[in-house]
C-alpha cells in the first residue's frame, strides 16, 4: 500500500545575497491516511519551509530537492498545471490563520467557496449550501460567511481556516503552527476540532509546532527537527515522555503548560542558540549547546539510529542511542539524568 | 579603537571619525555605481551642468537678442545652424544652451528654499509632536494641517498666482515653486524625525538635559540629511518642469532666455501649427532630459540610502 | 477579548458612521475657508497694488487707474473688501472679470463642461491604464516588463505636458512635414457641425489629442502609486494561503493582491487631484479647448486677476470637494475601516 505522503531526502536552500543558506536538510517523511504526524522543532528549525515545500508555495529564491509524493506522485515533479490541480485539492494547508493568511477585504464565505470554484468540486449554485455547512462543521454560525476576517476572533478566523482546508475533501492536511498566537482555552478547542475531523474524515493530518506538547495531544507520532534536520522521530508517547536526544529532551521539559509564547524562541533550560544556517558546526549541530556533548559528537553527525528497546519505530540521531555509542556513556538510561522529562510538570 | 591609544592621542578620535567618514563615503559611491540608470542620470548631469558654464564662452549673447539675430527666420536645421533658427532668425542651439542656465539655476533655488522650508516645518512638526507636551501637540498638528493643506491644492495654480501678482523676474518664479512644493519634503521629513526621535540614544540625550534645539540640531537633522537629499534630487526635477510651465504660461521672466520662454515664444509665432518642429522640440527635449536625469540620481541616492526600497532582483 | 471585537451593535456603528462624516466635514469646511481667505490676500494684499500689476507695462492714464480701482472698489477698506468678497462668495459672485466684463461666476459655469468633460476623460483612462500597469510591473519588480514600464512611466512624468501637446499638434494635426493632419489642431468642435450625432463624433474627434496628452503625463504617478503599494502586498500571508489554494498566478494577483493594494492607492489618486488640474490647464491652452483651463490661460494673459481669482477658488474648492468625497467613499472600499 502506497502511503498518503512520503517525502524522502528533502533539501531546501535559500539563495541569498550571500551565498546559499541550506533550510532544511535531509528530511524524510511518511504518513499513511487517517494518521497524524506532528513536526516539532523552534523557530528556524526548518519546520515550516519544509511544510511549505511539500506543495512547493516556497518563494523563487529557494531551491528544492528530493522527493514530495503524495499518494504516489511526486509533488516536485509536476508541472504547474497538476501542482495547481494537487493544490488544496490533494493537500490543503491551515496555515496560522489568526492573523494574516485571510484576504481582509473579502467576505469569508467567498474565501472559502472560491477553492470549490477553481476545482470545480462543488457547482456554484450550491456552494453556499456547502460553505454553509462548513462553517457549522467547524463551529461557526453560517450567517458569519458574510462577515470579513477582522469581523471575527482570532479563534473563530482560525476555524475559518479549518472550514476552508476542508472545502474540497483533501486527502491530507498540513496545519502549520495552526493553533500558535491562541490562548490557551481557544487552541484546546481548536485542537480537539482538528482531532474530531480528523477521524470524522479519514484525513492524514501533518502538524506542525514548536509545541511539543500540542503535538503530544494530537498526534499519533512525532518527528522532532533541528537546524534543518530530523533528530528523534517515534511514537508521540515515547518522543515525548522518553525522548532519546537532548534536543528533543529539552523541548519536552520547556512547555510547563500549552502555548508560553515565550517558550517559542528559546526552550526553557537550553542555553545558547541554534546554528547560523549558512554556517553549521562541524560534527553533530547541536553539539554546541548540548549539556551531554563528548569528544566524538565533534567529528561525528549521526544518522537516525534504532532507539532501545529495539523493534519499537523510535529513531533518534545521537551518539548516545546508536551503535557507536561511547562506552564513556553513564547510567543505563539513552537521555541524561538533567534532561529526564519532569513528570509532574507534564500537562 | 581601545581606550588607552586613545587617551595617549586626543586626535585619534577626530582622525578616526575621519577614517570612518571617507569610508562610508566609499561605501556610498559603490553602492551608487550598481545602479546603471542613476549613473546615466548622474553623467547627463554633469555634462549638462558643463555646458550651462561654460555657455557664456559657448554663445555670443548679442546673438540671442531679438536685434543682434544672426541668421535668417526659419531656417532648418543645417551646416550653420544645427538646429535651426527662430522666427527672427536667433540660433536654436544658442538659445537652448543659453537656456539651460536659467533653468537650472531656478531649478536649484527653487529646491532649496522648498528644502529648507520643508525641513524646518517638518522637523518641528515632528520634535514637538513626539516630545513636546499638549503645547508642542497643538503646534505639531497644526502645522501638518497647514502642510496637509498645500498639498491638495492644486500646485500649478497656486504657483501661476503667486507668479501673476509678484513683480516679474527670477526671484519670483524661485519664490512661486518654492512656495508650493514643499509640503511633499515636510511630510517625509516629520516622519523621518518621528523615527528618530523613538530612537535610544535621543531619548539619552534628552534625559541628559539637551534642549529641542540640541536635540534637533544634533542627532535629528544629521539622521534626516540622507532621506532629504534624495527628495530635494527629485525635486529639482519637479522644479525645472514647473519653470518650463511658468514661461510656457506668460508668468515667467521676460528678460532672460529660458526654456519655457522659448517654447512660449514658438507658440506665440505660429510655429506650432505650421510644423516648424525645429522651433519646439529641442526646448521641450531639454526640459526632459534634465528633468529625468534628476529623477534617475534621485531614485537611484533613494535606494541607495534606503536599502528597504531597493527592489528584489 | 476573543468574541467582543465582532458585530458592534448597529446604534454603535451608526454613531461611528456620523462622528466620521463629521469630523471629514469639518476638516473640508475648514480647507475651504482657508481658500477663501488665501484666495482673497493673495490677490489683494501681496502685490501692493493689484491695478497696477493689471496695468503693468500699458499706456494707462493716472484717472483711468482710479476708474478702475473704484470700479473694484479698492479704494475701501480692506476689512470691507473682505467683507463684500465673502457675502459675494455666498451669493455664488465671484466677481466681475475685467477682461470680459461679465460675472466671473457665469463665465466658469458657461465653460466647466467641456473641463469636466476633458478632465473626466482623461484622468479616466490614465487611472485604468496607470493602475492596470502598475499591478504588473509591481508583481514582478525588477523583471523586464517591470523595467520596460517604469522607464515609459518616468520619461513621460519628466516630460512638460504642455510640450507633449505642442509635439503631437506638430506631428499629428499641423498637416506640415511627412505627417498628414489627422487630427484638428485644437477647439472642441469644428464651425458648422450640426446636429446630435455628428456634435459628439466630431467632439471626440477633437478629444482624441488634448486626452491622449493628459494620459501620457498623468499615468505615470498612477504607475508608481500601484507598483509600490502592490510591492508592499505581495509578500502578505494570505497570498501563499491563495496559491496553496491552487490558483493560477494572475487569478491571485487579480482576485486578492489588487484588492488589497487598491485600497492605499485610492487615496493618492485622490491626493494628486491637484495634478488634474495642473494637467487640464495645460492642456487646455495647447489645444484650446474651451474650458476653464482655457480661461485661466486668457486671464493670466491680460492680466485679469479678478478671473484669475475665482478660478483659484474653484479649482482649490473642487479638488477639496474631490478629497471629501474620496474620504466619504473609502470606508465603502475598505471593509476594515467600515464603521
Amino acid at each position: 500500500m502506497t502511503s498518503l505522503l512520503d517525502v524522502r531526502d528533502l533539501h531546501v536552500t535559500y539563495r541569498t545575497g550571500d551565498g546559499r543558506v541550506p533550510a532544511v536538510r535531509g528530511v524524510d517523511l511518511a504518513l499513511d491516511p487517517g494518521d497524524t504526524l506532528g513536526v516539532a522543532g523552534e523557530s528556524g528549525s526548518g519546520k515550516s519551509t519544509a511544510a511549505l515545500a511539500l506543495l512547493r508555495l516556497l518563494p523563487d529564491t529557494a531551491d528544492v530537492t528530493g522527493q514530495v509524493l503524495l499518494e504516489g506522485e511526486d509533488v516536485l515533479g509536476m508541472r504547474w498545471g497538476r501542482l495547481r490541480a494537487v493544490r488544496w485539492a490533494g493537500a490543503s494547508v491551515v496555515f496560522q490563520g489568526a492573523m494574516h493568511s485571510l484576504n481582509p477585504v473579502r467576505r469569508i464565505g467567498d474565501q472559502i467557496a472560491e477553492p470549490m470554484a477553481v476545482h470545480g468540486t462543488v457547482p456554484a449554485r450550491r456552494a453556499p449550501e456547502r460553505v454553509a455547512a462548513l462553517l457549522e462543521q467547524v463551529g461557526l454560525p453560517s450567517s458569519r460567511a458574510r462577515d470579513y476576517p477582522h469581523q471575527l476572533s482570532g479563534g473563530q478566523r482560525q476555524r475559518v481556516m479549518i472550514a476552508m482546508a476542508l472545502a474540497c475533501e483533501p486527502r491530507l492536511v498540513v496545519a502549520d503552527e495552526a493553533t500558535t498566537a491562541l490562548d490557551v482555552m481557544i487552541q484546546a478547542q481548536i485542537l480537539a476540532l482538528l482531532r474530531r475531523l480528523v477521524a470524522e474524515h479519514g484525513i492524514g493530518m501533518l502538524m506542525i509546532s514548536h509545541d511539543l506538547s500540542v503535538l503530544a495531544a494530537t498526534c499519533d507520532r512525532v518527528a522532532v527537527m533541528y537546524a534543518g534536520r530530523i533528530v528523534e522521530r517515534g511514537p508521540a508517547r515515547e518522543v515525548v515522555h522518553e525522548p532519546a536526544h537532548p534536543y528533543a529532551g529539552a523541548l519536552s521539559a520547556a512547555f510547563p503548560r500549552i502555548g508560553d509564547p515565550a517558550s517559542r524562541l528559546a526552550p526553557r533550560g537550553l542555553p545558547g542558540d541554534p546554528p547560523d544556517p549558512a554556517d553549521p558546526p562541524p560534527g553533530c549541530v547541536f553539539r554546541p549547546r548540548c549539556p551531554v556533548a563528548e569528544a566524538v559528537c565533534a567529528t561525528v553527525d549521526p544518522p537516525l539510529w534504532p532507539v532501545v528497546p529495539a523493534g519499537s519505530d523510535h529513531q533518534a540521531a545521537c551518539v548516545h542511542v546508536g551503535p557507536a555509542r561511547p562506552l564513556t556513556t553513564r547510567g543505563e538510561g539513552a537521555a541524561p539524568p538533567a534532561l529526564a522529562p519532569v513528570e509532574e510538570e507534564g500537562p | 579603537m581601545s581606550a588607552p591609544a586613545g587617551l595617549s592621542r586626543p586626535s585619534a578620535p577626530r582622525a578616526l571619525a575621519r577614517v570612518r567618514r571617507r569610508e562610508a563615503v566609499r561605501r556610498f559611491a559603490r553602492e551608487y555605481a550598481r545602479n546603471r540608470a542613476g549613473v546615466a542620470g548622474l553623467a547627463a548631469l554633469l555634462a549638462i551642468g558643463a555646458l550651462a558654464l561654460a555657455a557664456p564662452l559657448l554663445v555670443d549673447q548679442n546673438e540671442l537678442t531679438v536685434t543682434g539675430a544672426p541668421g535668417a527666420a526659419y531656417q532648418p536645421p543645417g551646416a550653420e545652424y544645427p538646429l535651426g533658427t527662430d522666427n527672427f532668425g536667433r540660433s536654436i542651439l544658442d538659445l537652448v544652451v543659453w537656456g539651460s542656465r536659467v533653468s537650472l539655476t531656478v531649478g536649484f533655488l527653487a529646491t532649496g528654499v522648498s528644502v529648507v522650508l520643508g525641513t524646518l516645518v517638518g522637523m518641528t512638526a515632528g520634535h514637538f509632536g513626539a516630545s513636546g507636551g499638549s503645547a508642542g501637540r497643538f503646534v505639531s498638528s497644526a502645522l501638518m494641517r497647514v502642510t496637509d493643506w498645500f498639498l491638495v491644492l492644486p500646485t500649478l495654480v497656486l504657483a501661476v498666482a503667486l507668479a501673476a501678482v509678484l513683480p516679474r523676474g527670477t526671484g519670483t518664479i524661485v519664490l512661486a515653486i518654492g512656495l508650493t512644493v514643499w509640503p511633499a519634503t515636510a511630510r517625509l521629513v516629520r516622519a523621518q524625525t518621528l523615527a528618530v526621535e523613538a530612537r535610544p540614544y535621543v531619548e539619552r540625550a534628552r534625559a541628559l538635559g539637551g534642549g529641542h534645539a540640541h536635540v534637533m540640531v544634533w542627532h535629528v537633522l544629521p539622521n534626516v540629511m540622507p532621506v532629504v537629499l534624495a527628495q530635494t534630487t527629485l525635486l529639482v526635477a519637479t522644479s525645472i518642469i514647473a519653470e518650463s510651465t511658468l514661461a510656457f504660461l506668460g508668468v515667467g521672466d521676460p528678460t532672460t532666455v529660458s526654456w519655457g520662454g522659448v517654447l512660449e515664444a514658438a507658440r506665440n509665432a505660429g510655429a506650432i501649427s505650421s510644423g516648424i518642429w525645429w522651433y519646439m522640440v529641442p526646448p521641450g527635449l531639454a526640459v526632459a532630459v534634465v528633468a529625468l536625469s534628476f529623477t534617475l540620481c534621485g531614485r537611484a541616492l533613494e535606494s541607495v540610502i534606503n536599502p528597504r526600497l531597493r527592489e528584489q532582483r | 477579548m476573543t468574541s467582543t471585537a465582532a458585530r458592534p451593535t448597529a446604534a454603535g456603528r451608526a454613531r461611528s458612521v456620523a462622528r466620521y462624516a463629521a469630523g471629514r466635514l469639518a476638516t473640508a469646511a475648514a480647507s475651504l475657508a482657508a481658500v477663501v481667505v488665501a484666495g482673497f490676500f493673495l490677490f489683494r494684499i501681496l502685490p501692493g497694488d493689484p491695478v497696477r500689476a493689471m496695468t503693468e507695462g500699458r499706456e494707462v492714464t493716472a484717472e483711468q487707474r482710479e476708474e478702475l480701482r473704484r470700479q473694484f472698489g479698492l479704494d475701501r477698506p480692506l476689512w470691507q473688501q473682505f467683507l463684500d468678497y465673502v457675502t459675494g462668495l455666498l451669493r455664488m459672485d465671484l466677481g466681475t472679470s475685467f477682461q470680459y466684463r461679465e460675472p466671473v461666476a457665469d463665465l466658469i459655469l458657461e465653460r466647466i463642461g467641456p473641463t469636466v468633460l476633458l478632465a473626466g476623460t482623461g484622468t479616466l483612462l490614465a487611472a485604468l491604464l496607470g493602475l492596470f500597469l502598475g499591478a504588473r510591473a509591481g508583481w514582478r519588480p525588477g523583471g523586464p516588463g517591470d523595467r520596460v514600464n517604469t522607464a515609459v512611466a518616468l520619461f513621460f512624468w519628466s516630460v512638460p505636458t504642455f510640450w507633449l501637446g505642442l509635439l503631437l499638434i506638430v506631428l499629428l494635426a499641423s498637416g506640415r512635414g511627412f505627417m498628414p493632419g489627422l487630427f484638428p489642431t485644437g477647439g472642441m468642435t469644428a464651425p458648422g457641425t450640426t446636429g446630435p450625432v455628428s456634435t459628439v463624433l466630431d467632439t471626440a474627434w477633437h478629444m482624441v489629442l488634448p486626452v491622449t496628452t493628459m494620459v501620457a503625463v498623468i499615468y505615470a504617478q498612477y504607475l508608481m502609486i500601484m507598483r509600490s503599494s502592490l510591492m508592499d502586498e505581495k509578500g502578505a500571508d494570505y497570498l501563499t494561503t491563495a496559491r496553496a489554494k491552487g490558483l493560477r498566478d494572475a487569478l491571485v494577483r487579480r482576485r486578492h493582491a489588487v484588492p488589497n493594494a487598491l485600497l492605499p492607492t485610492v487615496t493618492l489618486l485622490f491626493l494628486n487631484l491637484g495634478q488634474v488640474v495642473s494637467g487640464v490647464i495645460l492642456v487646455e491652452t495647447v489645444f484650446s479647448w474651451p474650458g476653464l483651463g482655457q480661461l485661466f490661460y486668457s486671464g493670466l494673459r491680460v492680466p485679469d486677476l479678478g478671473l484669475v481669482q475665482g478660478l483659484f477658488v474653484v479649482f482649490a474648492a473642487s479638488v477639496i470637494l474631490m478629497n471629501l468625497l474620496a474620504d466619504l467613499v473609502y470606508p465603502l472600499l475598505d471593509p476594515r475601516v467600515r464603521p
